[in-house]
């Protein structure tokens, strides 16, 4: 009981002290183009949220979440500059459509275990990828293409200021939504899957379901955020959909600390920031960047928020 | 302590020498840019950066501009849109830049182009899509020739040698792709037909496949290449290894010597439409372009040892376009020089004669392309 | 039939390549589970190593031999500067420390070496040879021959060499391994060397073709993983195979059907393998122990 306590303590806790800093995060930031990097933390941070459901609790991997990401990003962009539809709409049929996606492609590539099922995302993300560079006519080929802005109840988002506290929000509700699938039946069976899935299956878990519902949940996550990205920035490129930019987000991932929360949005706050901060180096930013990373998983295998959480002498 | 007397003296003197010293040196003219120095645009990137910090480093030596020196902010966006609309962010909002020269690629300067127009920055960009000032954009403008010029006289010289079907063949970048667009739409205004379309990817190493498709298409009379990188260069070697013996084109996004160092011999007789700077050496005495091409291939070569390129022409234009518009309107308020730009006549560059307006706001004609052809190892005006 | 051989030939060429660098992802697969996602730039290096040294007046031979052995080098001090002090740690982390490393080794050569693309001199001359209507380059022809040649001397390595055994064994089951006094730290760091040693080879005998980059290593490693998990992953003969089978799904794939979509088409097929036999080609499904 008394251990119950301090999880639900330490939950609750932990995102008290996220809303705090992001109530009083603009207080230090002087101009947009701060903001400016917090939002691309914290839409960073949603997707890595997500993934890190997947690979963290659920064990499993996945090498093609730009893909998802893009998806989002350019059906939600298409659909309201093209054709027209009120972004909000847009941005929830891109989320569905690629919840569906994920749902069909989901069940016969979560059969493959370990660095297969790396190669079978991999190649997902990279073919969503190409084929968003190639259809020109649809997408503005690799130039990329123009984005409406999100209109929230007739009016317009735009502004950095406005778009901090969207996105802060909007982080807060992912944060609350893992914790609570981490502690719902569906959590605990991820995390049995994860420990054994032979065990899983012998005690009677739907390893497929499970691991098929994850992965929607996180798919759906990277759109959102993709969705997202796409009506701020204005602009989308196929770039974002590459599968670089997939491994960038399982760096993310790791370098926070995997079946962390806290760790992914650690990690998606720290390489979104690393190479605005990497600037002074000039030539020599990716040689740093390079041995920076390779230092801080060297010395912190598990990933940041776990080492610091094991050093303060704490659980996360 | 001493008598406040004293104390207020002291002060004072203080106070003086400090304005004094910020009076004697006035507030430095920002140059602000992002540019693809790393990444795939790398080789484009890399002598725009390197032209910039030359020339800035000369202006200062030399005064400076209106009697304030030059201060050159420089962010590397590796060709990433997002990283490029970030660090345009940063110089509008976090280095207070007076002017920005930049992106590389058109993707990187288009994610920029909003931001420009909503802060009132001058944005002079390096890019050649023809979509980056066409619509035009009150803020933004272009140094470099566009892609469906390079179309234009790619078409009209094919067109001048009698033929009428080609084959085309280009990569999986923005400025390939692009290009391919504009070729597709102005062709048949010179009465050229495509009758193949082929394709490969940025990092592809081997285009026999696409090659052979286009070889045994019937009626081909000439190949056609947008693109810029290694493909082209690796294309040349292919076209050459199947024993292909048709007219090849490549557009300006090679206009270096370096594609003659990659392609080697299988380079001769490749033609591309070319800003005059890479024949400066032959050009005539009397070539309105001679003496900037001229001067700025020697001050190049001779600083960084390296053959110049058209690309860095891009960014002498671009600097000297806004250091001649920031002198014109002596001032760095943004709205004057946006003017003193539009305004730009007779201005001679590396990529051409410069003569902008309100609706125009590249200001090259078909006449600033040269059509070079690679003749034993080096470029020839085509006559 | 002309056509065809054409693209053969393409295929085969490129396949090559994707099967030198397979065969590194295999090697220290197997000795120690990390993928290895510094592969590519092991080729980078030994292309670039030998355009350097050739611009610099060194004679080709000794610029191809002082590359390879540089990509090496490399190799080797990636395991023992960057994998060895994370002893221990779980695989995910070691695969993201090989990501920094790829990123810092492009990092160092683009300072070193410049951004620009370099071009190295054919072996043997650049004219094209015609067989049956189809042409290939003598440098094909050494990419292909010199593969085999490494793929012999490496079958033998393993099935003749004591050191090959014990890599072999180490690979089976590492305790195991140690158990009978294999010095399984000694193995992999000769797993990182002898996989260096493949993209090194790689990287020299395919640059005089494609030419060579800073940054060719980022696709060279993915088509190479892609084509090792294709055939199978810590498999040899399935990263041979897979390699091969990649470049000529390339190739024919660009000249049949679409040129733009050839990747597409390759990753399709890839991913329709792994789903019908979730080990790749040649891969077991190894079970698990409960």
């Amino acid at each position: 009981m008394g251990r119950a306590l301090t999880l639900f303590r330490h939950r609750h806790g932990g995102l008290a002290v996220l809303a705090l800093v992001i109530a009083l995060l603009p207080l230090s930031l002087p101009n947009r183009y701060f903001y400016d990097v917090a939002i691309l933390m914290g839409l960073n941070a949603i997707v890595c949220v997500g993934l890190n459901l997947l690979i963290g609790f659920a064990g499993q991997i996945s090498l093609g979440h730009a893909g998802f990401f893009g998806l989002g990003a350019y059906a939600s962009a298409i659909l309201s500059t093209n054709y027209g539809w009120p972004s909000v709409v847009a941005l929830i049929a891109a989320a569905a459509l690629v919840g569906v996606l994920a749902l069909a492609l989901g069940r016969p590539i979560l059969r493959l275990k370990g660095h297969y099922l790396a190669m079978a995302t991999l190649g997902l993300g990279i073919i969503i990828a190409v084929v968003i560079a190639t259809e020109e006519r649809l997408t503005g080929g690799p130039d990329g293409m123009s984005v409406a802005p999100l209109v929230l109840f007739g009016v317009a988002l735009q502004g950095e200021r406005v778009w901090y506290w969207l996105v802060g929000a909007l982080l807060l509700g992912t944060v609350w939504l893992a914790f609570n699938l981490i502690d719902s039946p569906l959590g605990r069976a991820l995390r049995a899957i994860h420990g054994s899935e032979v065990a899983a299956e012998a005690m009677g878990i739907d390893i497929a379901r499970a691991k098929l519902l994850i992965f929607v949940v996180s798919a759906i996550l990277a759109a959102l955020a993709g969705s997202l990205t796409a009506h701020y920035a204005g602009f989308i490129t196929p770039g974002k959909v590459g599968f670089l930019h997939s491994i960038e987000l399982v760096t993310m991932v790791v370098l926070g600390g995997m079946a962390s929360t806290y760790g992914a949005v650690a990690g998606a706050a720290i390489l979104t920031a690393l190479p605005q901060l990497l600037t002074v180096f000039k030539d020599y930013e990716s040689l740093v960047f390079g041995v920076v990373l390779m230092a801080t998983m060297i010395f912190m295998p598990r990933g940041l928020v776990p080492t610091l959480a094991r050093l303060m002498g704490r659980r996360t | 302590m001493r008598s406040p007397l004293l104390r207020a003296l002291i002060g004072a003197a203080v106070l003086s020498l400090v304005a004094g010293a910020a009076a004697a040196e006035p507030p430095t003219i920002k140059i602000g840019s992002f540019l693809s120095v790393t990444g795939p645009a790398a080789f484009l990137g890399d002598p725009e950066e390197k032209t910039l910090k030359l020339y800035v480093e000369k202006l200062n030596k030399a005064g400076g501009v209106i009697g304030r020196k030059l201060e050159l902010v420089v962010y590397d966006d590796a060709g990433d849109s997002d990283k490029a609309r970030t660090f345009a962010k940063r110089l509008i909002d976090q280095d207070k830049v007076d002017v920005i020269i930049g992106g590389t690629t058109t993707g990187t300067t288009m994610a920029a182009v909003p931001l420009a127009e909503q802060a009132g920055m001058p944005l002079i960009s390096l890019a050649g899509a023809v979509v980056i000032v066409e619509p035009v954009k009150k803020w933004v403008f272009k140094t470099p020739h566009t892609d469906r010029m390079a179309c234009e006289k790619i078409f009209a010289d094919l067109k001048a040698r009698g033929v009428a079907k080609i084959g085309m063949i280009a990569g999986a970048g923005g400025f390939d792709r692009s290009m391919r667009q504009e070729c597709l739409k102005v062709a048949d205004k010179y009465g050229i037909s495509i009758v193949a379309d082929e394709s490969y990817g940025a990092k592809d190493s081997d285009m026999t496949a696409q090659l052979t498709k286009i070889k045994n298409t019937a009626g081909v009379q000439a190949v056609v290449n947008p693109g810029f990188g290694q493909g082209p260069a690796i294309v040349t070697k292919n076209f050459r290894q199947l024993g292909m013996t048709m007219p090849l084109y490549q557009s300006h996004g090679v206009a270096s010597k370096e594609f003659i160092k990659l392609a080697g011999e299988a380079s001769e007789g490749v033609r591309l439409p070319a800003a005059a700077l890479l024949v400066a050496d032959i050009l005539a005495a009397n070539d309105p372009q001679k003496a900037v091409v001229a001067g700025y291939k020697k001050e190049y070569e001779a600083k960084y040892g390296s053959d110049v390129s058209t690309f860095g022409g891009h960014a002498y234009d671009g600097l000297f376009l806004a250091v001649e518009a920031i002198k014109r309107a002596n001032s760095t308020d943004k709205g004057k020089v946006r003017d003193a730009l539009e305004a730009t006549k007779g201005y001679v560059g590396t990529a051409g004669i410069v003569n902008m307006s309100a609706t125009d706001h590249m200001g090259l004609d078909l006449t600033a392309f040269r059509m070079l052809e690679v003749k034993k190892g080096n470029w020839t005006l085509v006559k | 039939m002309a056509e065809f051989l054409q693209f053969l030939f393409s295929g085969l060429t490129v396949g090559a390549t994707y099967a030198l660098v397979a065969l590194g992802f295999a090697i220290i697969y197997n000795a120690s589970g990390v993928i290895n996602f510094a592969q590519g730039e092991f080729v980078m290096a030994g292309g670039m190593a030998s355009a350097f040294l050739v611009a610099a007046g060194v004679p080709l031979p000794l610029a191809v031999i002082t590359a390879v052995a540089a990509g090496v080098a490399i190799g080797v001090a990636l395991e023992k500067f960057a994998i060895e002090p994370a002893r221990g740690a779980p695989v995910v982390t070691l695969i993201i420390i090989t990501i920094g490393a790829s990123i810092a080794i492009r990092g160092v050569a683009q300072l070193l070496l410049g951004k620009q693309f370099h071009t190295v001199p054919p072996f043997t001359g650049d004219h094209p040879i015609v067989i049956g209507g189809a042409t290939i380059l003598p440098q094909s022809l050494w990419v292909l021959g010199a593969s085999i040649a490494v793929v012999i001397g490496l079958s033998a390595f393993f099935s003749r060499s004591k050191l090959g055994k014990a890599m072999l064994a180490t690979a089976n089951n590492r305790h195991a391994a140690q158990l009978v006094g294999i010095n399984v730290r000694f193995i992999l760091l000769l797993s990182f060397g002898l996989s260096a040693l493949l993209g090194a080879v790689a990287g020299v005998l395919i640059s005089p073709i494609t030419l060579t980059s800073y940054d060719v290593g980022i696709m060279v490693g993915l088509k190479g993983f892609a084509a090792a998990m294709l055939g199978g992953l810590g498999n040899g003969v399935g990263a041979i195979a897979g390699g091969l089978l990649l470049g000529l799904a390339e190739a024919l794939g660009a000249g049949y059907l679409s040129s733009a979509y050839k990747d597409v088409i390759a990753f399709v097929i890839i991913l329709a393998v792994l789903v019908f036999m979730p080990g790749g080609l040649f891969g077991k499904v190894s079970a698990e122990r409960v």
